[in-house]
């Protein structure tokens, strides 16, 4: 790799925070599990919207209702796995860094994110343009890429 | 005590012995069980946020039973069947685990709520189902299922760790007791 990140990884992991949440016996194991009730709830605002695209739940109400009633929790969900998350990637960086699973999970989350964000959800909230093959497509791959970011997320503990 | 000795026995059956020591099946087993939280925690917690009147005012209650419930349970059943291989795996580690004992308590409690909100507080939601905030009691029940549904995730998630095993440290009398440990041989 032309840039090397690893010094940058070494510099977060021996930051005072790196350090503050890695030398508490406590402190990882509940911001992670605080991780996994992100997950439920950005699950649930994930995939309320995608079901309904792929006309399984929901049938009789409008997209755009499903998508503007999902877009608040979502978005609050996905800060909050963010903050969580890097708490947690601050205490073992070196380790993410020689962590396949890391790589796949942090590679494929910014496209996650923008697809639901910037793509999905502006679809959705336009009801008009929402036609059968295409609501289902959307709904396919922002599965897809979410369903990447989380098992690469639950593989990193498995992988090392 | 014969549950204990049912589940020494299970340990040592053929199929628990290879899921626990299982390169890929425990650990993509595990990972079915932490993503359907998704599918089902994620559904629930959507159900719960309309009772509360916090999210998708605009669709009423009976909607989100009728067509979103179905997916809560698919998820659930996803939910117990991984849960179950995962406990057949190491009975004796998750029967001694207090994290373990806990999580099957607010399992209860999520469970008891669930009855009562079906059996009494939703048989009204005909005078509440367009409401943009439902009564009191719906909302006392969203609460519970919330917090009942977050310490279940919790203490799952906490099993791993092994603060409070019977074997490996010097445990204080509670823990002894409500990890069901071994009194030492005198």
């Amino acid at each position: 790799m032309i840039l090397d990140l690893l010094p940058w990884f070494e510099w977060c992991e021996a930051s005072a925070l790196g350090q503050f949440v890695r030398t508490s016996i406590w402190m990882f194991p509940v911001i992670e599990a605080t991780h996994l009730l992100g997950l439920a709830s950005l699950g649930g605002a994930v995939l309320i919207v995608d079901l309904r695209l792929l006309g399984l739940a929901f049938a009789d109400q409008p997209i755009a209702v499903l998508a503007r009633g999902a877009q608040r929790w979502l978005t609050l969900s996905i800060a909050f796995m963010l903050a969580s998350g890097f708490l947690l990637f601050m205490s073992e960086a070196v380790k993410c860094y020689h962590n396949p699973s890391f790589w796949v999970k942090i590679i494929t989350m910014p496209f996650a994110i923008a697809f639901t964000l910037l793509v999905r959800q502006r679809v959705a909230m336009r009801e008009a343009t929402v036609t059968g093959a295409s609501s289902r497509l959307i709904a396919l791959v922002s599965i897809a890429l979410w369903f990447t970011v989380a098992m690469g997320g639950r593989w990193i503990g498995f992988s090392s | 005590m014969f549950l204990e000795r049912w589940l020494d026995w299970l340990a040592r059956t053929e199929w628990s012995i290879a899921l626990h020591e299982s390169q890929y099946v425990w650990p993509f087993t595990e990972s079915l069980h932490v993503l359907t939280l998704t599918l089902f925690a994620g559904s629930a917690i959507m159900l719960d946020l309309r009772l509360l009147g916090r999210a998708f005012t605009n669709i009423p209650v009976t909607a989100f039973t009728a067509r979103l419930l179905p997916w809560t349970h698919r998820g659930f059943v996803v939910m117990v069947s991984t849960g179950v291989l995962l406990f057949y795996a190491q009975p004796l580690t998750y029967y001694h685990s207090l994290f373990f004992r806990l999580k099957l308590l607010c399992l209860a409690i999520a469970g008891i709520n669930i009855l009562v909100f079906h059996t009494r507080t939703e048989r009204s939601v005909a005078s509440w189902d367009v409401s943009l905030r439902p009564p009191r009691a719906a909302r006392v029940a969203a609460t519970v299922s919330l917090l009942a549904w977050a310490s279940v995730i919790v203490s799952g998630r906490l099993i791993a760790y092994n603060w409070f095993d019977c074997e490996l440290h010097q445990q204080p009398a509670w823990v002894v007791w409500a990890a069901g440990c071994k009194a030492p041989a005198p």
